[in-house]
């Protein structure tokens, strides 16, 4: 299992969420290594990643998380990981909630969600940016066919398939990291299946909230997904035929 | 037409102007010869006008359009709006092909790292 955690500028943060993460599986009983993808950081996040002794791959330029993620895919497939899973590094994701989206994944889904749920530091989400958010889910549920909540979460886990189609395209737009790469999965007819989470304050930096903020985010998803459900389907044989070379 | 009471010498002027400049641009390798060619069209286009201006009224008429100097225009604007798009979409594959060659960089990187045993000093931050 690899545990893929993409930063940019969280130097603060990161030592410490390595380490969590770290003694979380160890605990867990759950054999895993940890790849930080530093996208470019401008102080000294790459460093501080080195430092944790976690693997670093260090992006020369900013990709966005988008291009920090596929870095990750495939680092994961070329590596042969059976599972991965995508931590933020600002502390929001509880590293104790990874062996619950592990489960669920060995029961046979290709990619786990943790989802937001009601709990202690809550994601409250309000006016423009909880319709954003709940239109992005209701449409990806139903092109998923189950029932998602939470769909802008970037705490996720992937299984082999979903790895392999990742490893190809994990798209780099605005809201590709979450949204978009969840529509091409679904697409693909990989199982999607959510798990609920409580998610963190953030251990450093800001939340980008506010209501001018929250109306582009609006108009933005909207963009993003209207985009993703018209674009040409993923080439869904290529794709599976590298897996199966992979098991072979 | 008497060419010395129109624009038109001064039309014949920039294309040649233009002309020099783009066969300078791909000597000197700084245009790819596939961008120069809607630029020639665009060269081509104007001498024709020039010495044929009897085109713009026709084309006037095809179009339907009052004033000929209108239909200039909007050719004009046209031409400029498929050149503007065809740069931001090579814009876009560029910033794919960085994106994965960026990608790949940093695996080779940590791949290298892993097999020689000794991470590489991390770059300084830039001031």
């Amino acid at each position: 299992m690899l545990v893929i955690v993409p930063a940019w500028n969280e130097e603060t943060t990161l030592a410490a969420v390595v380490e969590e993460t770290r003694r979380a599986l160890l605990d867990a009983g759950v054999p895993a290594d940890i790849l930080v993808v530093d996208d470019g950081s401008d102080d000294a996040t790459g460093a501080v990643a080195e430092a944790s002794g976690a693997f670093v791959a260090h992006l020369a330029v900013n990709l966005g998380v988008g291009g920090a993620m596929r870095t990750g895919y495939r680092y994961a497939r070329r590596q042969g990981y059976a599972a991965t899973v995508q931590v933020d590094a600002d502390g929001q994701h509880n590293p104790a909630d990874i062996p619950a989206l592990l489960s669920v994944l060995a029961d046979g889904a290709d990619i786990v969600i943790g989802a937001r749920v009601a709990g202690d530091g809550a994601y409250l989400a309000r006016g423009p940016r909880r319709w954003a958010m709940s239109m992005l889910s209701g449409t990806i549920s139903r092109i998923a066919h189950t029932r998602l909540t939470d769909t802008t979460s970037g705490f996720k886990a992937c299984g082999p398939r979903a790895i392999a189609l990742f490893a190809r395209s994990y798209p780099a737009e605005y809201l590709g990291d979450t949204v978009e790469s969840l529509v091409v999965a679904a697409r693909t007819h990989l199982v999607i299946r959510e798990v609920g989470v409580v998610m963190r304050p953030r251990a450093g930096g800001q939340p980008s909230h506010g209501p001018a903020r929250s109306a582009a985010f609006l108009g933005r998803a909207v963009l993003a997904l209207g985009l993703a459900l018209t674009r040409p389907r993923p080439e869904l044989r290529g794709t599976f035929r590298q897996y199966e070379e992979l098991d072979a | 037409m008497l060419l010395s009471q129109s624009g038109y010498p001064f039309a014949l002027v920039v294309a040649a102007l233009l002309l020099i400049a783009l066969f300078w641009l791909l000597r000197t390798q700084r245009l790819r010869e596939k961008y120069s060619v809607l630029w020639f069209a665009v060269i081509v286009g104007v001498v024709l006008l020039t010495f044929i201006p009897s085109i713009t009224g026709w084309l006037t008429a095809l179009a339907g359009v009052t004033t000929p100097i209108n239909l200039v225009f909007i050719l004009a604007f046209l031409v400029l709006l498929v050149v503007c798009i065809q740069l931001s979409i090579e814009i876009s594959s560029l910033e794919e092909s960085a994106r994965t060659v960026a990608e790949e960089v940093a695996l080779l990187r940590l791949e290298l790292e892993r097999r020689t045993g000794r991470p590489d000093q991390p770059d300084p931050p830039e001031e």
